[in-house]
């Protein structure tokens, strides 16, 4: 997998994907759900002073269509595609050759997970992840006598 | 019937190694004679689409999150559908970024579709981040069912 491979993957971030080995390691577990094809959606994850935000693309999914999981280690984000098919279509072209979207991320200890926020606008879910206070970045202001 | 449009492959084969098996197919063939279709992509390029037809019409389906529709330009000739537009990413100047995977900045598609369709009327509407354009073929061209007396 690509992202397994992305050399600019930063191991000492907050987010941090799963990787190869782990995710074989929960398809023993649920064999059935893991090894069910899926997209990966696109994302941005970025950081600031107060939260962790990770946008995916997931265009199709409706929010009936989309369930975003979170635990103290992990979060999980999934969709299906609902678009309205006429009877009898079949593909002439298919850049998409499944219905479903899934990716997660393992999360670290500094992160609320009690209090994240998630909002979906034009297939876009943005998912917010809040630093407990304790870990929020201060300023420190340097005294010069 | 919906699975058919994403020709979806089961749950026993696996995806990953699907596509790491189509990655190496293009591989083989970029190199060689194989002829392409003259406007195929390369895979992974924005947005992704998928074409469905049946005997009435042919829908393409176009998956591009987060889009302004007044930035899209849809125009069709003959059988040439082009899909252009233009996807602005906001960036936080006050974050660290960790992934930027989304595609920003312009883009344009340009489809080829049957020949038999009627481009005087194309239907299109924008919907959870997916642009649904309708062409229904000509009436001319339509299976008619015959009645043998």
């Amino acid at each position: 997998m690509v992202a397994a491979q992305d050399v600019t993957t930063q191991r000492s971030s907050a987010v941090e994907e799963k990787s190869e080995a782990s995710s074989i390691e929960t398809e023993q577990q649920s064999p059935a759900k893991e090894r069910e094809l899926a997209i990966l959606p696109v994302v941005d994850i970025f950081e600031d002073a107060h939260q962790i935000t990770v946008q995916a693309e997931m265009p199709g999914v409706s929010k009936e269509g989309l369930n975003v999981q979170a635990d103290r280690n992990n979060l999980v984000i999934e969709g299906r595609i609902g678009l309205e098919i006429p009877p009898g279509m079949s593909a002439l072209h298919a850049d998409l050759k499944t219905t479903q979207y899934r990716r997660s991320f393992v999360l670290s200890g500094e992160l609320d997970t009690e209090h994240i926020a998630a909002t979906l606008k034009d297939g876009l879910l943005t998912v917010r992840i809040p630093k407990r206070v304790e870990f929020r970045t201060r300023k420190i202001k340097v005294d010069v006598p | 019937m919906f699975e058919n449009l994403f020709m979806s492959f089961g749950p026993d084969g696996s995806f990953d190694e699907f596509r790491r098996l189509e990655s190496q197919i293009d591989q083989l063939f970029r190199g060689s004679s194989w002829p392409a279709e003259i406007r195929s992509v390369q895979r992974g390029t924005f947005p992704p689409l998928n074409i469905g037809a049946t005997p009435e019409r042919v829908d393409v389906y176009v998956f591009a999150a987060g889009l302004d529709p007044k930035s899209l330009d849809l125009s069709i000739q003959q059988n040439l559908l082009s899909v252009a537009g233009s996807r602005k990413v906001e960036v936080n100047e006050n974050a660290n970024y960790y992934r930027r995977e989304r595609f920003d900045g312009d883009f344009r598609r340009v489809i080829s579709l049957p020949d038999d369709l009627d481009p005087e009327r194309v239907d299109a509407k924008y919907r959870d981040g997916v642009l649904q354009i309708t062409i229904p073929r000509r009436e001319s061209a339509r299976p008619r069912q015959i009645t043998v007396n």
